[in-house]
């Protein structure tokens, strides 16, 4: 008797029998659906009862609810932003300068924590002992200290700093004051948005091309040298973009100009001291998390690499770094999104970044609800977007197991 | 053949040759081993060189531990005499002066009873009963108005026993809802499951100030008329939530590692969910969870200087306004790094123990 | 349920289950009865659902169709049912699923002090008897952690025990241990049996079987491929699947 191909004894299974109400009361489904119709009844009565109690109160107040209040006129100043603002623009233009800010100060952040993180984590694994030794009290120190105190520091020796009549002067057209640290800045020019937007994609296009190169010499075995060509893709995108939009040469020179310095960018000191509170706190944490991921390869892998001959170089580039990843890359999103999230610390000090102006409108316009409203799905909007890249990132880096 | 099992005389433990111990041996190993550490380490040797005499003559030598502003100005070192000036005010904010002993007695319950929550021996349901009496303790001796003690309302409290008191607040109301929260995310029923990851996903995707926020400002707009809530009592709110909400997805985790095979068990000798839940999967969910949720706990402490933002006097909040002083304003730094080191003293021995946990529990069961 | 041992009604009655894990046809068309005291055999390939459907009987899993009756009573959606059918049987996993964080005694007396609402002191008297029954008296105080499998599995055996059991059920009770251990716990099943226990034992141990068994039971692939008497069964299998499954069983 040979095993049928086909299963001709399955069939798809029944549908669901009536409920005999005599039983019901002790039926496993009817008590489910009995708890959770209670709990509805209890969320949203109580809902209810709050919405209530809060639309009676904002109609006192007279305060109309909707979105409308966007497009009405702001009615106060933003201390510094990426794009101009002045307070007759609109509170939906005062929430774009927020969010820019918040952006600009959380990928700085983010970009200086990893830098000093991986620094400090590499670190700490040293078989100097005196480097291990500091990189560990490092981490320490910034760990155990919270942030927001870290952040209200900076900036209080930020404003303690001179005056810019005396501003300290380290090096060149470099000045730091307690206006913030002034930098020979290029004048603003369209060309450089499309510098920046060529650097951007040329970095894509030659992370894409070196893959495809990657996997081509996998395949046929030739080593024909593909880092030169990228290289100069992602130098040289850019400096045709420059050139093709007007090539500007002007760049603003800092300099004392009365009571101030004027010329050049200058990072407020607010924007110094919440960089410096969020990144150095944050590098303590990757610092940790880039250690972990490295001690987390196996000694056995490094110890068949050697045996296999492989250079130090190529045996960190090929097994020690691509497994190390795997395990820092999520906690190290988990603490990105950290970050932009505590970029609202910057209310203790003043940095306008989207909590802050969200404060404002509130206390401006009244509308409390609808602004919260806004003000949190930005920050969920962040969230989501960069936990969705994580979870492809992870998919497309798992290691296949049967 | 000979016999192969023949012995030899075995040779004679030894020491090792002389190169190989000895002081500079052991300098050798650690500062000079190879060229690329020779380097770092005179590097290093010479940034230090530069640095901490330096340091040391402004945070020691030169600094100021005693006497009016004026003697700050005059020096050139750190001026520490505004800790001596102002520790009062930064400890215990704006409580009042003659019943600060009400406040120190509140804070030694809460740290006595913290170390002895360390311990395993204690750990049952019993222990949070005990907590939630020491807490009631804590609150009559913060308030007062009973057993002869004058009143002193929460918008005075301030200082370490308010940080304390939110603190202690936020895990010891937060846990219970976590571990609600973390069920009720795994539950079958999908009314209670939707209720719970949609509050856990929100709050977790916003920060921790948007939520003292909305908790602060939004709480007394859904009140009906007339109804206020203590401005303390919302803050803590706001942090047990969002301590809560992370919480649950630790303790989560620990429930995804019993096995199923537990429930099984349980379930064939015939105990109800609760009885199940109670004794045999959340023991051992919780015992497996204590190194992140210590983790979150410290964390917790970091966060209650958030308090300062909505207006609560912790000890963040506290300095900050004692440093607002004309007289002491240009030595706020050494205020802050003061406070720095009071943070950092706990939070560092709540780490050792964590770490200490972590280490009984890679080894074996019991400690 | 009834009281009084009826000896002519079987303890287990499988009529026409049927049992889908969603899509998936796991369970057909499954007929199976058990006498008071009989000791059923099943055995079948991996995936041929003789674990189900063991787990069917005290409703760890729910049937869609057909109708399971344990002593009289038959099992539904009732809570009361369901209730009633766990005190009466008693079962034992592969992976033991003994709870780490108590200690021997504390696994034991936990079902009888919470469910039979039995003093603490009966139940520990109770536990100790049924400790000395399968041999390892001694380990009371120990956690489950410091015991051997072959002891943690003697534990398991007693710990259903203590709750009276009617029937017990066994999921591969020796498939998780060493090899060297496997023996002492068939020995507690072959005592256990030679008290009249009811059993229904899913395992790949013939010679147990052979010594045990009132009834064989060859599943594979969802349905009941043939019963027999254990002689009739390994000496002269009728279908061609059982054929094969005992040769390559036998083999080794």
């Amino acid at each position: 008797m040979s095993v049928p191909a086909e299963r001709p004894g399955r069939r798809p299974p029944p549908p669901r029998p009536p409920v005999k109400l005599r039983d019901v009361w002790h039926s496993a489904s009817f008590r489910a659906i009995a708890l959770q119709a209670l709990v509805i009844v209890l969320v949203i009565g109580t809902g209810a009862f709050m919405i209530d109690n809060a639309m009676v109160a904002l109609a006192k107040r007279g305060i109309a609810t909707g979105f409308g209040f966007l497009t009405r006129e702001a009615g106060f100043p933003i201390g510094e932003g990426l794009i101009p603002f002045s307070s007759e623009d609109t509170y939906l233009r005062a929430y774009g300068v927020a969010i820019l800010n918040t952006l600009k100060v959380a990928a700085l952040a983010i970009v200086l924590a990893t830098l000093i993180g991986t620094l400090v984590g590499i670190a700490r694994l040293s078989t100097n002992w005196i480097l291990a030794r500091l990189a560990a009290a490092y981490v320490e120190l910034f760990r155990n200290t919270p942030q927001l105190v870290q952040i209200v520091f900076w900036y209080t020796v930020v404003t303690l700093l001179p005056h810019p009549r005396q501003a300290w002067n380290p090096v060149g057209d470099v000045f730091l004051s307690k206006r913030g640290l002034a930098l020979p800045w290029p004048d603003p020019h369209p060309a450089w948005w499309w510098t920046i937007a060529a650097l951007a994609a040329a970095l894509i296009l030659a992370l894409w091309l070196g893959r495809r190169a990657a996997r081509l010499r996998r395949m046929t075995g030739t080593a024909r040298p593909a880092l030169p060509w990228l290289v100069a893709l992602v130098v040289g995108t850019p400096v045709a973009a420059w050139w093709i939009a007007g090539a500007p040469v002007a760049i603003g020179i800092p300099a004392m100009a009365g009571f101030n310095i004027r010329g050049g960018a200058t990072l407020s000191p607010e924007f110094i001291a919440l960089l410096l509170g969020l990144s150095l706190y944050i590098a303590a944490f990757i610092a940790e998390i880039v250690r972990a991921g490295i001690q987390s390869v196996p000694r056995g892998q490094i110890e068949a690499a050697r045996a296999i001959g492989l250079s130090l170089g190529h045996l960190y580039r090929k097994v020690v770094l691509p497994q190390a990843l795997r395990v820092m890359v999520p906690p190290a999103a988990a603490q990105y999104v950290s970050t932009i999230k505590n970029s609202s610390l910057g209310v203790a000090i003043g940095y306008p970044e989207l909590f802050n102006v969200s404060n404002t409108i509130i206390t401006l316009s009244g509308n409390t609800i609808e602004a919260i409203v806004i003000m949190m799905a930005v920050y969920l909007t962040i969230s989501f977007v960069i936990a969705a890249l994580m979870n492809w990132y992870n998919h497309a880096m798992r290691i296949r197991e049967r | 053949m000979a016999d192969a099992a023949a012995t030899s005389p075995s040779a004679p433990r030894r020491p090792p040759p002389r190169r190989e111990t000895g002081p500079l041996h052991w300098a050798h190993r650690r500062f000079f081993n190879g060229a690329h550490n020779v380097v770092l380490t005179l590097a290093i040797a010479w940034a230090l060189v530069l640095i901490v005499p330096d340091l040391l003559a402004w945070a020691v030598l030169d600094a100021v531990w005693t006497g009016p502003g004026s003697a700050c100005r005059s020096a050139g070192g750190a001026c520490w005499a505004i800790v001596a000036e102002k520790y009062r005010l930064i400890l215990f904010g704006t409580y009042p002066y003659e019943e600060h002993w009400r406040a120190t007695l509140a804070m030694a319950i809460i740290i006595v009873l913290a170390v002895a929550s360390g311990f395993e021996r204690f750990w049952s349901y019993g222990l949070f009963a005990v907590w939630v009496v020491a807490l009631g303790a804590v609150f009559t001796l913060m308030f007062g108005g009973v057993l002869g003690l004058a009143p002193v309302g929460t918008h005075e409290w301030g200082g370490l026993p308010l940080t304390l008191l939110i603190f202690i607040g936020t895990v010891v109301g937060g846990l219970p809802l976590a571990v609600l929260l973390a069920l009720g995310r795994r539950s079958e029923l999908p009314v209670v499951k939707a209720l719970c990851v949609g509050l856990i996903e929100i709050t977790r995707g916003v920060p921790l100030i948007t939520v003292l926020f909305m908790a602060s400002l939004m709480l007394p707009l859904f009140m009906p008329e007339g109804v206020t809530i203590d401005k303390l009592l919302r803050a803590q709110l706001g942090m047990i939530i969002f301590f809560a909400a992370y919480a649950a997805e630790i303790v989560r985790g620990g429930l995804q590692a019993i096995p199923y095979g537990q429930t099984e068990a349980a379930n064939a000798v015939g105990l109800t969910y609760w009885q199940r839940t109670r004794r045999i999967i959340l023991p051992q969910a919780l015992r497996i969870v204590i190194p992140p949720l210590m983790n979150d706990i410290i964390r917790a402490f970091k966060n209650t200087t958030f308090v300062s933002i909505v207006g609560l006097f912790d000890v963040l909040g506290a300095t900050s306004a004692a440093i607002q002083d004309p007289e002491w304003v240009l030595y706020a730094p050494e205020a802050y790094l003061f406070i720095f080191a009071l943070y950092f003293v706990f939070c560092f021995a709540m780490s050792k123990y964590s770490e200490s946990v972590e280490r009984k529990l890679a080894t074996g069961r019991n400690f | 349920m009834s009281d009084e041992p009826d000896n002519s009604r079987p303890m287990i009655e499988l009529r026409d289950v049927n049992k889908w894990f969603g899509d998936f046809h796991v369970l057909r068309d499954i007929n199976l009865t058990v006498r008071r005291g009989e000791r059923v055999v099943v055995c079948g390939p991996s995936g041929s659902g003789k674990s189900t459907m063991i787990r069917c009987i005290n409703r760890l899993e729910a049937h869609q169709e057909g109708s399971i009756i344990v002593d009289g009573t038959e099992l539904n959606d009732d809570l009361r049912r369901i209730e009633a059918v766990r005190r009466e049987v008693g079962m034992v996993f592969q992976s033991f699923n003994l709870f780490p964080h108590m200690t021997v005694m504390e696994n034991l007396v936990l079902g009888p002090t919470l469910v039979q609402r039995v003093s603490a002191r009966e139940a520990e008297e109770r536990a100790m008897a049924l400790l000395a029954r399968v041999k390892i008296p001694e380990q009371a105080r120990k956690f489950p952690g410091q015991l051997s499998g072959g002891q943690q599995q003697r534990v398991a055996i007693a710990r259903a025990l203590m709750m009276n059991p009617k029937v017990m059920l066994f999921d591969e009770p020796t498939s998780a241990l060493d090899p060297e251990m496997i023996s002492e716990v068939l020995d507690a099943m072959v005592e256990l049996a030679a008290e009249g226990m009811t059993m229904m034992v899913v395992t790949h141990e013939m010679g147990f079987a052979r010594q045990v068994a009132d009834l064989m039971v060859f599943m594979d692939d969802g349905e009941i491929i043939e019963t027999a008497a254990p002689d009739p069964f390994f000496a002269s299998p009728k279908s061609e699947r059982t054929k094969l499954f005992l040769s390559q069983i036998l083999s080794h």
